[in-house]
């Protein structure tokens, strides 16, 4: 990177100089993007070292994704042990994440054993773990209602609730049941009707410099229509969340980072911590990706989100679980 | 759903009797009875085969899972559903009632296919 990029990079993102050079020198392990007035910026990449110098002094929560538990085909054949190791990586972090989000695809087959597993495993956080469900969590044959004896009590509808952290209003959808199946259509996600009544509802009355995280499964822009990488009535939600100065939209489903700014609002998804999946559109179909063993690691993760008041709002961190 | 296949297993105990009871020339000859109390959709690179199947009331279909991801199949209002089938896993549902049932992998919503049953149909898809 040239150094005149490098200045106007840490001008726009209020890092300094010192600051950047230590990014630049953990390149290859992890992608930190800050987030400032709705505008993500890349900052390089970044180690899980200089990730927690950069936690200091602020909200600090983290993101995992997709751990399939239950999966153990070729791409992985032990997603439960790979979600084991991230657990143990956030559990070895210098500065703790105040808590974890799971952005859904828990399970790989909705089996109360695979829940079983993964539950066994987040009782090794210490942290408060605010879970959503992704499609392979809601594929039993009563249509989630084994995720939802579990995880959605004290939750609104078919799951979805707020929480509020640190100055941070977290906006908890579900976009996994209301699927528009695709005899005329992709088949994209829905959030429904009932759903953003209540979100509505919700943000109604707020005040417009409450920053807002929302989290959902399925991403809330359409990444890739013809592989369904999208949820149909996003845009009104998006409609209720434009008057805000800052949203920032964290989802999983792809396996893949991908980022994009709209306005206020910028939409990142997460790694899984289970198994890659193909660029869009660069394979038939979406599913698992087999990459060569020592390199697996490589292509999973978790992410650290920071939350400064009164600087940059957003950091957002991906950390390779090979970091 | 727990209701609907209770309901659908009873009604293969009863099958024969209904049959001849309710529609004597649905079972013409012994192959065409065996042709229409059992048949097939493949589900394999992120497709059901063949997208449409017709059958005769009473058949038995059986889809099966050729993917290295799961699949499952739900009608389009909730009539049947699936557990998430895992490769080489297999869901049967029996269809007594003539019409057609769309339906569509919850996992994977674009994966749509549709089952006909219409009284005295071969066993034949498109």
């Amino acid at each position: 990177m040239a150094d005149r990029e490098q200045k106007k990079l840490s001008e726009a993102a209020g890092v300094n100089r010192r600051g950047l050079l230590k990014c630049v020198a953990w390149a290859g392990t992890g992608v930190l993007w800050n987030v400032s007035g709705g505008v993500p910026r890349s900052l390089g990449l970044l180690g899980e070292a200089a990730a927690a110098e950069k936690q200091a002094g602020g909200l600090t929560f983290l993101q995992i994704s997709d751990s399939h538990v239950g999966f153990d085909k070729p791409a992985n054949p032990n997603a439960l042990g790979t979600f084991q190791e991230a657990i143990a990586k956030i559990n070895a972090m210098p500065t703790p994440p105040a808590f974890i989000i799971h952005t859904g695809d828990i399970t790989h087959l909705s089996k109360d054993k695979e829940f079983d597993d993964a539950d066994q495993a987040m009782k090794a956080l210490k942290q408060t773990v605010h879970v959503i469900p992704g499609e392979h969590d809601v594929a039993d044959a009563d249509n989630g209602k084994l995720f939802l004896d579990r995880y959605g009590k004290d939750t609104h509808g078919k799951g979805w609730y707020t929480f509020d952290a640190g100055g941070v209003h977290f906006v908890a959808l579900i976009n996994v049941f209301n699927f528009a199946p695709g005899f005329k259509s992709a088949g994209l996600a829905q959030l429904g009707n009932e759903q953003l009544e209540w979100l509505e509802k919700d943000l109604k009355g707020r005040s417009a410099s409450t920053p807002i995280v929302v989290l959902a499964h399925l991403p809330l822009w359409t990444i890739y229509e013809p592989w369904g990488w999208g949820t149909e009535d996003a845009p009104r939600a998006l409609g209720y969340l434009k008057r805000f100065g800052s949203v920032t939209v964290l989802n999983g489903h792809i396996h893949q980072i991908q980022q994009k700014v709209e306005g206020n609002v910028s939409f990142h998804t997460a790694r899984s911590t289970a198994f890659p999946q193909p660029a869009p559109g660069s394979a038939p179909a979406p599913g698992p990706m087999k990459v060569p063993d020592d390199q697996l690691h490589s292509v999973l993760g978790v992410r650290t989100v920071n939350y400064v008041r009164g600087k940059n709002p957003l950091a957002v961190i991906d950390t390779p679980l090979g970091a | 759903m727990l209701d609907w296949k209770i309901t659908a297993r009873l009604t293969a105990l009863g099958l024969g009797m209904a049959l001849a009871a309710a529609i004597p020339e649905a079972l013409p000859s012994r192959e065409a009875a065996a042709a229409a109390n059992a048949a097939a959709i493949r589900i394999d690179n992120f497709n059901f085969a063949p997208p449409t199947l017709v059958v005769a009331p009473g058949t038995t279909v059986t889809w099966t899972n050729a993917d290295d991801s799961p699949h499952t199949v739900r009608e389009k209002d909730g009539k049947f559903k699936s557990a998430a089938l895992d490769t080489d896993d297999s869901f049967s549902q029996i269809f007594t009632a003539p019409g057609e049932y769309e339906y569509f992998c919850s996992i994977h919503p674009r994966m749509v296919g549709k089952v006909v049953v219409k009284a005295g149909a071969k066993l034949s898809s498109n």
